[in-house]
């Protein structure tokens, strides 16, 4: 498996989540993101395409210039996966208070 | 309607926390993580061995309908008081997920309700998110339906 098209590698990095965060309120060009850190040009090139191969982030040509957008469908995605986990708690505790309910009267 | 398990897993961090208030004076909530047939009842796991106590161990199994074990877990109790605090490891046998710490706080709301709040720290931030994303849907559903057998016998 390739990890860099794992979005939660992708989001695990701090510098690609402060990008998600600076695109998410306008599409901007990969000049204008690196102009809010102090990393390399290439650096910031690489994590806007790891972002880009997982679907984070989505290209679109400008005239002569390329922006970058947010994907809000694909991050919901991610935040929709502790659901299920979460879900798997509620029921088990459920369970234990209905369980100890009946050890109570019991008594 | 308000969640009343809520799950807190940052990104980018090896751990995470689910708190829940119960319905249950403190002493039944505890009771309920303290012996094994009660724990037998809710986890809908065979208890192997648990020594509620510090340096205790427990184990714990889960059969298919055939009979063949689906899971296995086991642990060491680090520390154990009543009605407050448990600390212990948790390991699934034959998988790649590691061993996973976990601190169980337990706290007094009112006479009838209390509060467990539960962390778990993984090995790493890869693992965390690992577990986060096991196929949990079947288990639910399995889950789900025996609550709704439970509680339809209640009324």
């Amino acid at each position: 498996m390739n990890l860099r098209r794992d979005p939660f590698q992708a989001i695990a990095d701090p510098t690609r989540r402060a990008i998600l965060l600076l695109v998410a309120s306008q599409s901007l060009t990969a000049g204008a993101i690196a102009a809010n850190f102090d990393s390399a040009r290439p650096t910031i090139s690489k994590h806007l395409q790891i972002l880009t191969e997982c679907e984070l982030l989505q290209q679109e040509q400008n005239g002569r210039e390329m922006h970058y957008h947010f994907n809000p469908k694909k991050m919901k995605e991610i935040a929709d996966f502790i659901e299920p986990f979460r879900l798997m708690w509620e029921a088990r505790f459920n369970k234990l208070e209905s369980v100890m309910k009946k050890f109570k009267t019991k008594k | 309607m308000e969640q009343k398990t809520k799950v807190n897993a940052e990104t980018g961090k090896q751990e995470l926390e689910i708190t829940r208030e119960f319905n249950l004076p403190l002493e039944l909530l505890f009771k309920a993580y303290k012996e094994k047939e009660i724990i037998e009842q809710w986890m809908g796991t065979k208890v192997l061995k648990l020594e509620s106590k510090k340096h205790g161990s427990y184990q714990i199994e889960t059969t298919d309908p055939k009979g063949n074990v689906a899971f296995r877990a086991n642990g060491v109790i680090h520390e154990f008081i009543q009605n407050q605090k448990i600390t212990r490891t948790f390991e699934m046998e034959n998988t790649p997920f590691g061993v996973q710490l976990e601190v169980y706080e337990f706290q007094k709301l009112t006479d009838d309700t209390s509060r467990l709040r539960m962390r778990v720290i993984y090995e790493s931030v890869e693992q965390r998110d690992q577990v986060l994303k096991l196929p949990f849907a079947a288990g639910i559903n399995f889950a789900h339906n025996r609550i709704e057998e439970i509680m339809n016998k209640i009324k």
